[in-house]
């Protein structure tokens, strides 16, 4: 890697595994659990916290000397607001369904935590290019849990995969339906989200044993 | 009657962290002990009845299509709403820091028990989140928008009330090491929730639910109501409410 040094790339690999925001750092929840359903809103959803999260990360890194620490919150919110507000005029002209299943959950990207989050702890101390990459790095953490969910849950819960049918149809019992398989509709619902969070965490968290906390 | 299930729709069908996931950040963060989940809750509270009303009014007057047709003829046409994002949370960090400044003026015990809770809240989710849903559901008048501020606030305390009860339970159980903490949570959190589910059927009498279905389309991702697992969810509530009253006594 000749243009990312070694400790650069560790700001990009760290999140996605041991430092991972969603499951260590608890950042970013809130979003992250409500549209992922189907696994197109996680990417779509993923694409718009990498946009957000890089150039705001930037745009705060290049600001951190003249912003007042008084106002700095809302200054960032500001900040955040604002490429939010891009991302969602760009779904509404070119993705009008999908910005009407993520409805609000695109304005929620402003206060989603993992953003304030590094912004706090990483670009108000660091250079832009850094912050630049950190911000990259975390949003594809976050993207990585997102995919995962959104995967299991369309799989398992409606049989389909970015909306083509993988598992067979389950009207005419073609593929697996054909051995009596029912889609589990209850993948689909809320409360799973959290579910199949809470056992990526338990996998991730038995594999690597310095994770664990003492309640 | 329209208030009163606004109110209870707020509370236990919509609730902010059980069926929209809103405000898991701080949830998830604050939910350790009860008296600070207590804390926090109220915080919440007074911050969503003030900025949830105030940012109605912005909508109303301000930023919806020919709104500002207050203003005169040839504004009748503007439509704003692009600006909403950037309205409504500016609204919201400002009017926490003024409650702040103002409550730490005037009373300096509700500072010290309300006071470290305020700058989280204006990034909690659950704050913008009920000023959204507010937009999106078009709420009617002011004082509906008012009550939908506090009854939401009211299911977020709520939930995190009973989440940190149990969480100071849990902590004598035998909890397997990788899922401690924030595991655990998560699937008690999952657990709870699809309990909460259960109160859909309350204001319909399970019913006029295909009607409501249909209007709240938009929404249909997030609360998915099947009434085929019906036996499911009753078992599961038995057991969650059962675990609470036991705490709360």
């Amino acid at each position: 890697m000749g243009l990312l040094s070694k400790k650069d790339l560790k700001l990009i690999t760290d999140p996605l595994a041991d430092n991972n925001p969603i499951t260590i750092q608890v950042l970013g929840i809130c979003s992250a659990l409500a549209i992922t359903a189907e696994l197109k809103a996680s990417i779509v959803m993923s694409v718009a916290v990498l946009f957000v999260m890089g150039l705001g990360n930037l745009t705060i890194s290049l600001m951190r000397n003249i912003i007042p620490p008084k106002i700095r919150i809302i200054v960032q919110l500001i900040v955040v607001a604002t490429l939010v507000i891009i991302v969602d005029l760009v779904l509404k002209a070119f993705a009008y369904e999908l910005s009407k299943t993520l409805s609000v959950f695109v304005g929620l990207i402003i206060t989603n935590c993992i953003i304030m989050g590094r912004f706090e702890a990483f670009a108000l101390a660091n250079g832009p290019i850094r912050s630049f990459i950190d911000g990259v790095g975390n949003a594809l953490g976050y993207a990585l849990i997102l995919i995962i969910v959104g995967f299991f849950r369309e799989l398992l819960g409606s049989g389909t995969l970015l909306g083509f049918k993988v598992l067979g149809d389950p009207i005419e019992k073609t593929g697996v339906y054909a051995f009596g398989y029912e889609n589990n509709g209850f993948m689909l619902l809320a409360p799973m989200a959290l579910i199949t969070v809470g056992i990526i965490i338990w996998i991730q968290r038995s594999r690597n044993e310095a994770l664990i906390e003492d309640n | 009657m329209e208030h009163l299930e606004l109110f209870f729709k707020a509370i236990f069908i919509d609730n902010m962290v059980f069926a929209t996931f809103l405000g898991m950040c701080s949830y998830l963060a604050v939910s350790k002990k009860v008296s600070t989940a207590v804390g926090l809750g109220a915080a919440v509270i007074f911050v969503m009845a003030i900025t949830v009303p105030l940012n109605w009014l912005l909508d109303q007057y301000i930023l919806q299509e020919g709104a500002l047709s207050w203003l005169g003829e040839e504004y009748a046409t503007y439509d704003l709403s692009f600006l909403s994002f950037i309205m409504f949370i500016a609204t919201i960090a400002t009017m926490v820091q003024l409650v702040e400044i103002i409550v730490e003026k005037f009373s300096p015990d509700l500072y010290n028990s309300l006071g470290i809770f305020l700058p989280l809240i204006a990034v909690n989710c659950a704050i913008l989140g009920g000023s959204l849903f507010m937009q999106s559901r078009e709420i009617e008048s002011l004082d509906l928008a008012f009550n939908y501020g506090v009854s939401s606030g009211i299911g977020f305390f709520l939930a995190i009330l009973a989440i940190a009860a149990i969480r100071e339970k849990i902590r004598y159980s035998n909890v397997p090491a990788p899922l401690r903490g924030l595991g655990i949570t998560f699937i008690i959190t999952g657990l709870m929730a699809i309990g909460f589910m259960s109160f859909g059927g309350m204001l319909t009498g399970g019913e006029e639910e295909v009607a409501i279905e249909e209007t709240a389309s938009i929404e249909t991702s997030v609360i998915v109501e099947k009434p085929t697992i019906e036996a499911e969810i009753i078992k599961v509530v038995d057991s969650v409410s059962v675990d609470e009253l036991e705490i709360k006594e």
